[in-house]
Protein backbone atom coordinates (compact mmCIF):
# COMPACT_ATOMS: atom_id res chain seq x y z
CA UNK A 1 0.00 0.00 0.00
CA UNK A 2 1.91 2.86 -1.33
CA UNK A 3 -1.03 5.32 -1.18
CA UNK A 4 0.50 8.99 -1.20
CA UNK A 5 0.25 10.52 2.09
CA UNK A 6 -0.91 14.44 0.58
CA UNK A 7 -4.03 15.50 2.90
CA UNK A 8 -6.18 17.55 0.90
CA UNK A 9 -7.18 18.24 4.39
CA UNK A 10 -4.27 20.25 4.51
CA UNK A 11 -4.19 21.46 1.00
CA UNK A 12 -7.69 22.99 1.57
CA UNK A 13 -6.52 24.89 4.84
CA UNK A 14 -3.54 26.12 3.97
CA UNK A 15 -3.99 29.62 4.14
CA UNK A 16 -2.13 31.08 1.37
CA UNK A 17 -2.32 29.93 -2.23
CA UNK A 18 1.49 29.55 -1.73
CA UNK A 19 1.54 27.08 0.94
CA UNK A 20 -0.86 24.80 -1.32
CA UNK A 21 0.84 25.13 -3.98
CA UNK A 22 3.62 23.65 -1.98
CA UNK A 23 1.43 20.85 -0.76
CA UNK A 24 -0.01 20.14 -4.34
CA UNK A 25 3.82 20.15 -5.46
CA UNK A 26 5.23 17.64 -2.99
CA UNK A 27 2.79 14.95 -4.06
CA UNK A 28 4.66 14.15 -7.59
CA UNK A 29 3.19 11.63 -9.03
CA UNK A 30 4.04 8.99 -6.67
CA UNK A 31 1.46 6.51 -8.39
CA UNK A 32 2.46 4.49 -11.63
CA UNK A 33 -1.53 5.37 -12.37
CA UNK A 34 -0.85 9.09 -12.66
CA UNK A 35 -3.09 10.55 -14.98
CA UNK A 36 -6.19 8.17 -14.80
CA UNK A 37 -9.64 8.98 -14.34
CA UNK A 38 -11.87 8.17 -11.67
CA UNK A 39 -14.50 8.35 -14.35
CA UNK A 40 -16.92 5.12 -13.98
CA UNK A 41 -16.61 2.90 -17.10
CA UNK A 42 -20.22 2.90 -17.65
CA UNK A 43 -20.74 6.57 -17.60
CA UNK A 44 -20.39 8.55 -21.09
CA UNK A 45 -17.37 11.60 -20.77
CA UNK A 46 -19.56 14.45 -21.44
CA UNK A 47 -22.06 13.28 -18.72
CA UNK A 48 -19.35 12.77 -16.08
CA UNK A 49 -17.37 16.01 -17.14
CA UNK A 50 -20.80 17.61 -15.86
CA UNK A 51 -21.15 15.84 -12.74
CA UNK A 52 -17.53 15.19 -11.46
CA UNK A 53 -17.24 18.20 -9.80
CA UNK A 54 -21.11 18.16 -8.48
CA UNK A 55 -21.19 16.85 -4.86
CA UNK A 56 -24.53 16.00 -4.95
CA UNK A 57 -24.88 14.65 -8.45
CA UNK A 58 -21.59 12.40 -8.10
CA UNK A 59 -20.87 10.45 -4.57
CA UNK A 60 -17.26 10.40 -5.81
CA UNK A 61 -17.31 13.98 -5.97
CA UNK A 62 -18.53 14.68 -2.28
CA UNK A 63 -15.49 13.72 -1.25
CA UNK A 64 -13.40 16.94 -2.50
CA UNK A 65 -15.95 19.46 -3.63
CA UNK A 66 -18.17 22.12 -1.86
CA UNK A 67 -21.76 23.08 -2.80
CA UNK A 68 -23.29 26.37 -1.16
CA UNK A 69 -26.71 27.65 -1.42
CA UNK A 70 -27.88 31.36 -1.64
CA UNK A 71 -31.39 32.50 0.16
CA UNK A 72 -32.61 34.53 -2.41
CA UNK A 73 -35.60 32.65 -3.29
CA UNK A 74 -38.05 32.61 -0.75
CA UNK A 75 -41.31 33.13 -2.61
CA UNK A 76 -43.14 29.93 -2.81
CA UNK A 77 -46.22 28.53 -4.90
CA UNK A 78 -47.52 25.72 -3.54
CA UNK A 79 -48.02 24.38 -0.19
CA UNK A 80 -46.59 21.29 0.81
CA UNK A 81 -47.55 19.22 4.01
CA UNK A 82 -43.81 18.84 5.28
CA UNK A 83 -42.88 22.74 5.37
CA UNK A 84 -43.21 25.20 7.40
CA UNK A 85 -41.89 28.13 6.54
CA UNK A 86 -42.40 30.14 9.61
CA UNK A 87 -40.17 28.31 11.67
CA UNK A 88 -36.43 29.04 11.72
CA UNK A 89 -33.82 27.26 14.09
CA UNK A 90 -29.67 28.43 13.61
CA UNK A 91 -29.46 24.54 14.29
CA UNK A 92 -31.60 22.37 12.26
CA UNK A 93 -30.34 21.01 8.81
CA UNK A 94 -32.80 20.31 7.36
CA UNK A 95 -34.24 22.09 3.44
CA UNK A 96 -35.94 25.36 3.56
CA UNK A 97 -34.56 26.27 7.07
CA UNK A 98 -32.53 29.99 6.56
CA UNK A 99 -31.03 32.03 9.09
CA UNK A 100 -31.05 35.37 6.36
CA UNK A 101 -32.51 35.65 3.36
CA UNK A 102 -30.55 37.82 0.59
CA UNK A 103 -30.87 39.89 -1.93
CA UNK A 104 -28.77 39.38 -5.63
CA UNK A 105 -26.35 41.42 -4.22
CA UNK A 106 -26.04 40.43 -0.94
CA UNK A 107 -25.41 36.69 -2.23
CA UNK A 108 -23.12 37.46 -4.74
CA UNK A 109 -21.03 39.21 -1.48
CA UNK A 110 -21.24 35.99 0.07
CA UNK A 111 -19.90 33.61 -3.03
CA UNK A 112 -17.37 35.44 -3.16
CA UNK A 113 -16.67 35.17 0.29
CA UNK A 114 -16.73 31.44 0.34
CA UNK A 115 -14.98 31.11 -2.74
CA UNK A 116 -12.07 33.07 -1.85
CA UNK A 117 -12.80 31.08 1.65
CA UNK A 118 -13.54 27.58 0.60
CA UNK A 119 -11.26 26.43 -2.11
CA UNK A 120 -13.67 23.15 -2.62
CA UNK A 121 -16.36 25.18 -3.32
CA UNK A 122 -17.58 24.19 -7.27
CA UNK A 123 -21.33 24.64 -7.10
CA UNK A 124 -23.89 27.42 -6.23
CA UNK A 125 -27.15 26.68 -5.97
CA UNK A 126 -30.62 28.08 -5.34
CA UNK A 127 -32.47 26.09 -3.08
CA UNK A 128 -35.13 28.33 -1.20
CA UNK A 129 -35.84 28.61 1.13
CA UNK A 130 -39.35 29.17 -1.59
CA UNK A 131 -39.02 28.21 -4.90
CA UNK A 132 -36.20 29.02 -7.39
CA UNK A 133 -38.19 28.57 -10.35
CA UNK A 134 -40.67 30.84 -8.92
CA UNK A 135 -39.00 33.64 -7.65
CA UNK A 136 -37.56 33.59 -10.35
CA UNK A 137 -36.72 37.08 -11.19
CA UNK A 138 -34.56 37.00 -7.74
CA UNK A 139 -32.73 33.39 -9.06
CA UNK A 140 -31.86 35.09 -12.46
CA UNK A 141 -30.13 38.23 -11.24
CA UNK A 142 -28.30 36.05 -8.58
CA UNK A 143 -27.24 33.70 -11.36
CA UNK A 144 -26.01 36.20 -13.99
CA UNK A 145 -24.15 38.50 -10.96
CA UNK A 146 -22.41 35.07 -10.03
CA UNK A 147 -21.51 33.79 -13.44
CA UNK A 148 -20.08 37.15 -14.42
CA UNK A 149 -17.38 36.96 -11.56
CA UNK A 150 -16.53 33.63 -10.80
CA UNK A 151 -17.41 32.07 -14.59
CA UNK A 152 -16.59 28.04 -13.87
CA UNK A 153 -18.77 27.57 -10.94
CA UNK A 154 -21.08 25.48 -11.52
CA UNK A 155 -25.13 26.78 -11.50
CA UNK A 156 -27.76 25.06 -9.90
CA UNK A 157 -31.49 24.63 -8.71
CA UNK A 158 -34.08 23.08 -6.97
CA UNK A 159 -37.38 23.30 -7.69
CA UNK A 160 -41.40 21.89 -7.53
CA UNK A 161 -41.54 22.32 -10.57
CA UNK A 162 -44.67 24.19 -11.44
CA UNK A 163 -43.29 27.01 -12.76
CA UNK A 164 -40.44 24.97 -14.31
CA UNK A 165 -41.45 24.97 -17.94
CA UNK A 166 -41.40 28.34 -18.00
CA UNK A 167 -38.01 29.26 -17.43
CA UNK A 168 -36.15 26.06 -19.08
CA UNK A 169 -34.81 27.47 -22.00
CA UNK A 170 -33.52 30.60 -19.21
CA UNK A 171 -32.14 27.78 -17.65
CA UNK A 172 -30.01 26.36 -20.35
CA UNK A 173 -28.92 29.67 -22.09
CA UNK A 174 -27.67 30.90 -18.35
CA UNK A 175 -24.96 26.75 -18.69
CA UNK A 176 -27.31 25.70 -15.78
CA UNK A 177 -26.10 21.66 -15.69
CA UNK A 178 -28.04 20.63 -12.65
CA UNK A 179 -31.63 20.99 -12.17
CA UNK A 180 -33.19 19.19 -8.88
CA UNK A 181 -37.01 18.66 -8.94
CA UNK A 182 -38.73 17.56 -6.06
CA UNK A 183 -41.57 15.04 -7.05
CA UNK A 184 -43.55 12.95 -4.28
CA UNK A 185 -46.45 11.53 -6.90
CA UNK A 186 -47.25 10.61 -9.97
CA UNK A 187 -50.73 9.72 -8.65
CA UNK A 188 -52.88 13.00 -8.36
CA UNK A 189 -54.98 10.95 -5.69
CA UNK A 190 -51.87 10.34 -3.45
CA UNK A 191 -50.74 14.05 -4.44
CA UNK A 192 -53.90 15.56 -2.89
CA UNK A 193 -52.56 13.99 0.26
CA UNK A 194 -49.54 16.01 0.13
CA UNK A 195 -50.43 19.50 -1.45
CA UNK A 196 -53.17 20.91 0.11
CA UNK A 197 -52.72 23.63 -2.46
CA UNK A 198 -51.28 25.32 -5.40
CA UNK A 199 -51.03 28.99 -7.07
CA UNK A 200 -50.79 28.42 -10.55
CA UNK A 201 -52.37 30.88 -13.41
CA UNK A 202 -53.18 33.54 -11.09
CA UNK A 203 -55.66 31.48 -8.67
CA UNK A 204 -55.13 28.73 -6.06
CA UNK A 205 -55.97 25.49 -6.87
CA UNK A 206 -56.74 22.37 -4.11
CA UNK A 207 -57.25 18.98 -4.30
CA UNK A 208 -56.93 16.65 -6.73
CA UNK A 209 -56.88 19.13 -9.52
CA UNK A 210 -54.37 21.13 -7.57
CA UNK A 211 -52.31 17.64 -7.74
CA UNK A 212 -53.17 17.04 -11.19
CA UNK A 213 -51.63 20.61 -12.51
CA UNK A 214 -48.51 20.11 -10.10
CA UNK A 215 -47.85 16.25 -11.60
CA UNK A 216 -48.65 17.43 -15.79
CA UNK A 217 -45.77 20.52 -14.87
CA UNK A 218 -43.43 18.39 -12.75
CA UNK A 219 -43.63 15.45 -16.05
CA UNK A 220 -43.44 18.43 -18.73
CA UNK A 221 -40.49 20.61 -17.00
CA UNK A 222 -38.25 16.89 -16.67
CA UNK A 223 -39.45 16.07 -20.45
CA UNK A 224 -38.08 19.96 -21.61
CA UNK A 225 -34.97 19.51 -19.32
CA UNK A 226 -33.66 15.48 -20.11
CA UNK A 227 -34.44 17.46 -24.36
CA UNK A 228 -31.82 20.19 -23.41
CA UNK A 229 -29.31 17.44 -21.95
CA UNK A 230 -29.47 19.33 -18.50
CA UNK A 231 -28.95 16.78 -15.87
CA UNK A 232 -32.15 16.12 -13.89
CA UNK A 233 -32.15 15.16 -9.99
CA UNK A 234 -35.65 13.84 -8.80
CA UNK A 235 -35.99 14.31 -4.70
CA UNK A 236 -38.79 12.39 -3.47
CA UNK A 237 -39.51 12.79 -0.35
CA UNK A 238 -40.90 8.68 1.49
CA UNK A 239 -43.67 9.43 3.68
CA UNK A 240 -44.64 6.21 5.31
CA UNK A 241 -48.27 5.40 4.64
CA UNK A 242 -48.70 8.36 1.83
CA UNK A 243 -46.27 7.21 -1.04
CA UNK A 244 -43.64 5.13 0.21
CA UNK A 245 -45.21 2.45 -1.86
CA UNK A 246 -45.70 4.80 -4.79
CA UNK A 247 -42.46 5.91 -4.60
CA UNK A 248 -41.21 2.58 -7.22
CA UNK A 249 -44.21 3.89 -9.52
CA UNK A 250 -42.46 7.90 -9.38
CA UNK A 251 -39.24 6.10 -10.03
CA UNK A 252 -40.66 4.34 -12.75
CA UNK A 253 -41.88 7.30 -14.16
CA UNK A 254 -38.83 10.12 -13.70
CA UNK A 255 -36.69 6.93 -15.08
CA UNK A 256 -38.21 6.51 -18.05
CA UNK A 257 -38.29 10.69 -18.79
CA UNK A 258 -34.57 10.66 -18.53
CA UNK A 259 -34.32 11.67 -14.94
CA UNK A 260 -30.35 11.37 -13.90
CA UNK A 261 -30.65 10.22 -10.61
CA UNK A 262 -33.36 9.48 -7.81
CA UNK A 263 -32.63 10.80 -4.17
CA UNK A 264 -35.17 9.13 -1.94
CA UNK A 265 -35.21 11.12 1.52
CA UNK A 266 -37.20 10.15 4.73
CA UNK A 267 -39.61 12.77 5.53
CA UNK A 268 -38.55 14.96 8.84
CA UNK A 269 -41.51 15.45 10.59
CA UNK A 270 -40.79 16.52 14.40
CA UNK A 271 -44.00 18.45 15.72
CA UNK A 272 -41.58 21.48 16.99
CA UNK A 273 -41.44 22.79 13.43
CA UNK A 274 -45.11 23.23 13.40
CA UNK A 275 -45.54 21.15 9.64
CA UNK A 276 -48.91 19.64 8.97
CA UNK A 277 -47.31 16.36 8.53
CA UNK A 278 -45.61 17.42 12.36
CA UNK A 279 -48.72 18.60 13.83
CA UNK A 280 -51.20 15.27 12.61
CA UNK A 281 -48.44 12.69 14.08
CA UNK A 282 -47.26 11.86 10.21
CA UNK A 283 -44.12 9.74 11.31
CA UNK A 284 -41.01 9.63 9.63
CA UNK A 285 -39.43 6.46 8.00
CA UNK A 286 -36.94 4.18 9.83
CA UNK A 287 -33.80 4.54 8.87
CA UNK A 288 -33.99 0.66 7.53
CA UNK A 289 -37.71 1.22 5.52
CA UNK A 290 -35.56 3.68 3.39
CA UNK A 291 -32.50 1.82 3.06
CA UNK A 292 -35.19 -1.15 2.21
CA UNK A 293 -37.38 0.85 -0.26
CA UNK A 294 -33.83 1.85 -1.77
CA UNK A 295 -32.80 -1.49 -2.34
CA UNK A 296 -35.69 -2.26 -4.08
CA UNK A 297 -35.52 0.90 -6.75
CA UNK A 298 -31.86 -0.37 -7.45
CA UNK A 299 -32.93 -1.50 -10.84
CA UNK A 300 -34.82 1.89 -11.81
CA UNK A 301 -33.26 5.10 -11.80
CA UNK A 302 -29.61 5.80 -10.52
CA UNK A 303 -30.23 6.25 -6.79
CA UNK A 304 -28.27 9.12 -4.64
CA UNK A 305 -27.40 7.64 -1.25
CA UNK A 306 -25.00 10.41 0.44
CA UNK A 307 -27.97 13.10 0.60
CA UNK A 308 -27.58 14.94 3.94
CA UNK A 309 -31.36 17.10 3.16
CA UNK A 310 -29.40 20.26 3.97
CA UNK A 311 -30.35 23.66 4.89
CA UNK A 312 -31.18 26.09 2.13
CA UNK A 313 -28.36 28.33 3.35
CA UNK A 314 -25.41 25.47 3.67
CA UNK A 315 -22.11 26.17 2.56
CA UNK A 316 -18.95 23.74 2.63
CA UNK A 317 -18.57 19.41 2.13
CA UNK A 318 -22.10 17.59 2.37
CA UNK A 319 -21.05 16.39 5.64
CA UNK A 320 -20.78 19.93 7.32
CA UNK A 321 -22.37 23.06 7.45
CA UNK A 322 -20.55 26.38 7.41
CA UNK A 323 -23.05 28.48 7.13
CA UNK A 324 -22.87 30.22 10.35
CA UNK A 325 -19.07 31.24 8.90
CA UNK A 326 -20.74 33.44 6.55
CA UNK A 327 -23.81 35.18 7.31
CA UNK A 328 -24.00 38.92 6.47
CA UNK A 329 -22.25 40.29 9.49
CA UNK A 330 -19.18 38.18 8.43
CA UNK A 331 -18.54 39.55 5.09
CA UNK A 332 -16.87 42.80 4.52
CA UNK A 333 -19.01 45.29 2.20
CA UNK A 334 -16.78 45.26 -0.51
CA UNK A 335 -15.23 41.57 -1.44
CA UNK A 336 -12.98 41.31 -4.86
CA UNK A 337 -12.88 37.19 -6.10
CA UNK A 338 -9.52 35.73 -5.99
CA UNK A 339 -9.01 32.58 -7.89
CA UNK A 340 -5.70 31.44 -6.61
CA UNK A 341 -7.88 29.36 -3.86
CA UNK A 342 -9.71 27.05 -5.85
CA UNK A 343 -7.42 27.18 -8.96
CA UNK A 344 -4.63 25.34 -6.77
CA UNK A 345 -7.11 23.53 -4.83
CA UNK A 346 -8.41 21.93 -7.92
CA UNK A 347 -4.76 21.13 -9.41
CA UNK A 348 -4.39 19.14 -6.35
CA UNK A 349 -7.39 17.25 -6.56
CA UNK A 350 -7.03 16.39 -10.43
CA UNK A 351 -4.17 14.30 -9.49
CA UNK A 352 -5.42 12.75 -5.75
CA UNK A 353 -8.98 11.31 -7.63
CA UNK A 354 -6.67 9.91 -10.33
CA UNK A 355 -4.41 8.37 -7.43
CA UNK A 356 -7.66 7.87 -5.51
CA UNK A 357 -9.83 6.41 -8.10
CA UNK A 358 -6.53 3.69 -8.61
CA UNK A 359 -6.17 2.49 -5.13
CA UNK A 360 -10.41 2.08 -4.94
CA UNK A 361 -10.42 -0.42 -8.28
CA UNK A 362 -7.44 -2.27 -6.42
CA UNK A 363 -8.93 -2.22 -3.12
CA UNK A 364 -12.39 -3.58 -4.53
CA UNK A 365 -10.34 -6.12 -7.36
CA UNK A 366 -8.69 -7.46 -3.97
CA UNK A 367 -12.30 -7.79 -1.74
CA UNK A 368 -13.63 -10.00 -4.56
CA UNK A 369 -10.77 -11.96 -4.80
CA UNK A 370 -10.80 -12.90 -1.16
CA UNK A 371 -13.37 -15.50 -1.66
CA UNK A 372 -17.50 -15.67 -1.38
CA UNK A 373 -18.32 -15.85 2.50
CA UNK A 374 -17.19 -12.19 3.76
CA UNK A 375 -19.82 -9.19 4.40
CA UNK A 376 -18.59 -6.19 6.56
CA UNK A 377 -20.41 -3.22 7.85
CA UNK A 378 -17.64 -0.72 7.89
CA UNK A 379 -18.14 3.18 9.38
CA UNK A 380 -15.86 5.52 8.25
CA UNK A 381 -14.86 8.80 10.09
CA UNK A 382 -13.50 11.36 7.75
CA UNK A 383 -13.60 15.15 6.47
CA UNK A 384 -13.05 14.79 3.46
CA UNK A 385 -10.54 13.66 0.65
CA UNK A 386 -11.64 10.04 0.31
CA UNK A 387 -9.34 9.60 3.41
CA UNK A 388 -9.86 8.20 6.85
CA UNK A 389 -8.50 11.59 8.29
CA UNK A 390 -11.20 12.55 11.20
CA UNK A 391 -11.13 11.73 15.05
CA UNK A 392 -13.77 9.27 16.55
CA UNK A 393 -14.84 11.60 19.01
CA UNK A 394 -14.78 14.68 16.36
CA UNK A 395 -16.93 13.02 14.46
CA UNK A 396 -20.47 14.68 13.57
CA UNK A 397 -21.26 11.27 11.07
CA UNK A 398 -20.11 8.07 9.66
CA UNK A 399 -20.06 7.16 6.68
CA UNK A 400 -21.12 3.81 5.85
CA UNK A 401 -20.06 1.53 3.82
CA UNK A 402 -20.14 -2.29 3.27
CA UNK A 403 -17.12 -5.22 2.10
CA UNK A 404 -18.75 -8.18 0.17
CA UNK A 405 -17.71 -10.58 -2.66
CA UNK A 406 -19.53 -7.89 -4.51
CA UNK A 407 -16.90 -5.36 -3.81
CA UNK A 408 -16.99 -2.13 -1.42
CA UNK A 409 -19.77 -0.02 -1.65
CA UNK A 410 -21.17 3.35 -0.19
CA UNK A 411 -24.27 2.86 1.35
CA UNK A 412 -25.06 6.03 3.49
CA UNK A 413 -24.06 7.86 6.77
CA UNK A 414 -25.53 8.50 10.41
CA UNK A 415 -25.55 11.23 11.76
CA UNK A 416 -24.05 11.06 15.62
CA UNK A 417 -24.14 13.92 18.23
CA UNK A 418 -20.24 14.97 18.36
CA UNK A 419 -18.31 12.73 21.22
CA UNK A 420 -15.56 14.99 22.47
CA UNK A 421 -15.67 18.48 22.94
CA UNK A 422 -12.83 20.65 24.35
CA UNK A 423 -10.92 17.28 25.04
CA UNK A 424 -13.87 16.01 27.27
CA UNK A 425 -15.66 13.02 26.44
CA UNK A 426 -19.34 12.42 27.42
CA UNK A 427 -20.57 8.65 28.55
CA UNK A 428 -24.14 9.76 27.87
CA UNK A 429 -22.98 11.45 24.04
CA UNK A 430 -21.28 7.77 23.50
CA UNK A 431 -24.18 5.77 24.38
CA UNK A 432 -25.92 7.78 21.21
CA UNK A 433 -23.14 7.64 18.81
CA UNK A 434 -23.18 3.39 19.68
CA UNK A 435 -27.38 3.46 19.03
CA UNK A 436 -26.49 5.21 15.90
CA UNK A 437 -23.44 2.48 15.45
CA UNK A 438 -26.19 -0.62 15.38
CA UNK A 439 -25.44 -3.40 13.52
CA UNK A 440 -21.47 -1.78 12.24
CA UNK A 441 -18.87 -4.16 12.72
CA UNK A 442 -15.88 -2.19 12.82
CA UNK A 443 -15.48 1.94 12.85
CA UNK A 444 -12.25 3.24 11.19
CA UNK A 445 -10.81 6.74 12.32
CA UNK A 446 -7.91 8.84 12.78
CA UNK A 447 -7.69 8.16 16.58
CA UNK A 448 -9.70 7.13 19.44
CA UNK A 449 -8.81 6.96 22.96
CA UNK A 450 -8.50 3.89 24.97
CA UNK A 451 -12.16 4.33 27.13
CA UNK A 452 -14.48 5.24 24.13
CA UNK A 453 -12.60 2.10 22.08
CA UNK A 454 -13.25 -0.25 24.83
CA UNK A 455 -16.92 0.39 25.28
CA UNK A 456 -16.97 -0.27 21.68
CA UNK A 457 -15.57 -3.14 22.27
CA UNK A 458 -18.54 -4.28 24.93
CA UNK A 459 -20.83 -3.10 22.38
CA UNK A 460 -19.26 -5.60 19.64
CA UNK A 461 -18.23 -2.59 17.59
CA UNK A 462 -14.13 -2.60 16.82
CA UNK A 463 -12.63 0.40 16.40
CA UNK A 464 -9.18 0.40 14.61
CA UNK A 465 -6.74 3.49 14.19
CA UNK A 466 -4.00 2.11 12.39
CA UNK A 467 -4.78 3.46 9.06
CA UNK A 468 -5.05 7.20 9.19
CA UNK A 469 -4.74 9.17 6.17
CA UNK A 470 -4.81 5.67 4.10
CA UNK A 471 -7.74 6.21 1.48
CA UNK A 472 -11.18 4.42 2.63
CA UNK A 473 -11.35 1.92 0.74
CA UNK A 474 -7.95 0.70 0.87
CA UNK A 475 -8.34 0.75 4.63
CA UNK A 476 -11.54 -1.42 3.64
CA UNK A 477 -9.71 -3.80 1.64
CA UNK A 478 -6.76 -4.77 4.53
CA UNK A 479 -9.32 -5.05 7.56
CA UNK A 480 -11.26 -7.14 5.12
CA UNK A 481 -8.19 -9.45 3.99
CA UNK A 482 -7.15 -9.55 7.49
CA UNK A 483 -10.72 -10.44 8.84
CA UNK A 484 -11.49 -13.45 6.04
CA UNK A 485 -7.79 -14.77 6.70
CA UNK A 486 -6.49 -13.75 3.12
CA UNK A 487 -2.84 -13.10 2.43
CA UNK A 488 -2.41 -9.44 1.65
CA UNK A 489 0.64 -10.05 -0.04
CA UNK A 490 -1.02 -12.87 -2.75
CA UNK A 491 -4.09 -10.88 -2.54
CA UNK A 492 -2.56 -8.28 -4.37
CA UNK A 493 -0.20 -10.36 -6.26
CA UNK B 1 -62.11 48.36 -0.49
CA UNK B 2 -58.26 47.47 0.24
CA UNK B 3 -56.81 44.16 2.00
CA UNK B 4 -54.01 44.62 4.62
CA UNK B 5 -51.32 41.87 6.15
CA UNK B 6 -51.16 40.61 9.44
CA UNK B 7 -47.61 41.48 9.85
CA UNK B 8 -47.03 38.96 13.54
CA UNK B 9 -47.91 36.12 11.03
CA UNK B 10 -46.03 37.02 7.64
CA UNK B 11 -42.86 35.65 7.14
CA UNK B 12 -41.65 38.06 4.29
CA UNK B 13 -41.74 35.73 1.29
CA UNK B 14 -42.61 38.30 -0.79
CA UNK B 15 -44.75 35.69 -2.66
CA UNK B 16 -47.90 38.79 -2.61
CA UNK B 17 -45.12 41.80 -3.52
CA UNK B 18 -44.69 40.48 -7.19
CA UNK B 19 -48.44 38.92 -7.54
CA UNK B 20 -50.20 42.42 -6.72
CA UNK B 21 -51.16 43.72 -9.84
CA UNK B 22 -51.63 47.13 -8.79
CA UNK B 23 -48.59 47.35 -6.95
CA UNK B 24 -49.62 48.12 -3.96
CA UNK B 25 -47.97 46.21 -1.84
CA UNK B 26 -43.81 46.81 -0.68
CA UNK B 27 -41.22 46.00 2.45
CA UNK B 28 -41.30 48.45 4.33
CA UNK B 29 -38.66 48.02 7.08
CA UNK B 30 -39.12 44.36 8.33
CA UNK B 31 -42.85 44.03 7.18
CA UNK B 32 -44.56 43.91 4.11
CA UNK B 33 -47.42 46.38 3.73
CA UNK B 34 -50.29 47.27 1.51
CA UNK B 35 -50.77 50.51 0.58
CA UNK B 36 -54.72 50.92 0.67
CA UNK B 37 -54.78 53.86 -1.53
CA UNK B 38 -53.60 51.46 -4.48
CA UNK B 39 -55.06 48.17 -3.78
CA UNK B 40 -58.53 47.28 -5.42
CA UNK B 41 -59.02 43.89 -3.82
CA UNK B 42 -57.71 42.61 -7.56
CA UNK B 43 -60.96 43.88 -8.65
CA UNK B 44 -61.42 43.69 -12.42
CA UNK B 45 -57.92 42.05 -12.92
CA UNK B 46 -58.50 38.72 -11.29
CA UNK B 47 -61.07 36.62 -9.57
CA UNK B 48 -59.36 36.05 -6.30
CA UNK B 49 -57.78 38.32 -4.04
CA UNK B 50 -53.61 37.61 -5.24
CA UNK B 51 -52.06 38.39 -2.19
CA UNK B 52 -54.51 35.92 0.00
CA UNK B 53 -54.46 33.02 -2.86
CA UNK B 54 -50.43 33.43 -2.94
CA UNK B 55 -49.51 33.57 0.79
CA UNK B 56 -48.47 30.81 2.47
CA UNK B 57 -49.80 31.83 6.04
CA UNK B 58 -53.67 31.33 6.46
CA UNK B 59 -55.59 34.61 7.45
CA UNK B 60 -52.53 37.15 6.74
CA UNK B 61 -53.71 38.70 3.89
CA UNK B 62 -57.08 39.78 5.16
CA UNK B 63 -59.95 42.46 4.34
CA UNK B 64 -58.67 45.53 5.80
Amino acid sequence: MTASMISLDSSASAKTSDNRLTNAKSDSCKSSSCGSTAKPDDMDPATWEKIKDHPCYSEEAHHYFARMHVAVAPACNIQCNYCNRKYDCANESRPGVVSEKLTPEQALRKVISVANEVPQLSVVGIAGPGDACYDWRRTKATFEKVAAEIPDVKLCISTNGLALPDHVDELARMNVDHVTITINMVDPQIGAKIYPWVFYNHRRYTGIEAAEILHKRQMLGLEMLAARGILVKVNSVMIPGVNDEHLIEVNRWVKERGAFLHNVMPLISDPAHGTYYGLTGQRAPRAIELKALQGRLEKGAKLMRHCRQCRADAVGLLGEDRGKEFTLDHIPDAVSYDERNREAYREVVARERGNHAAAKSEAIEMVKAAGPDGSLHVAVATKGGGRINEHFGHAKEFQIYEASPRGIAFVGHRKVEQYCRGGWGDDATLDGVIVALEGIDIVLCAKIGDCPKKRLADAGIRAVDSYTYEYIETAISMVYATEFGVDLLTGTA
Amino acid sequence: MAFKIIASQCTQCGACEFECPSGAIELKGENYVIDPKKCTECEGAFETQQCASVCPVPKTCVPA
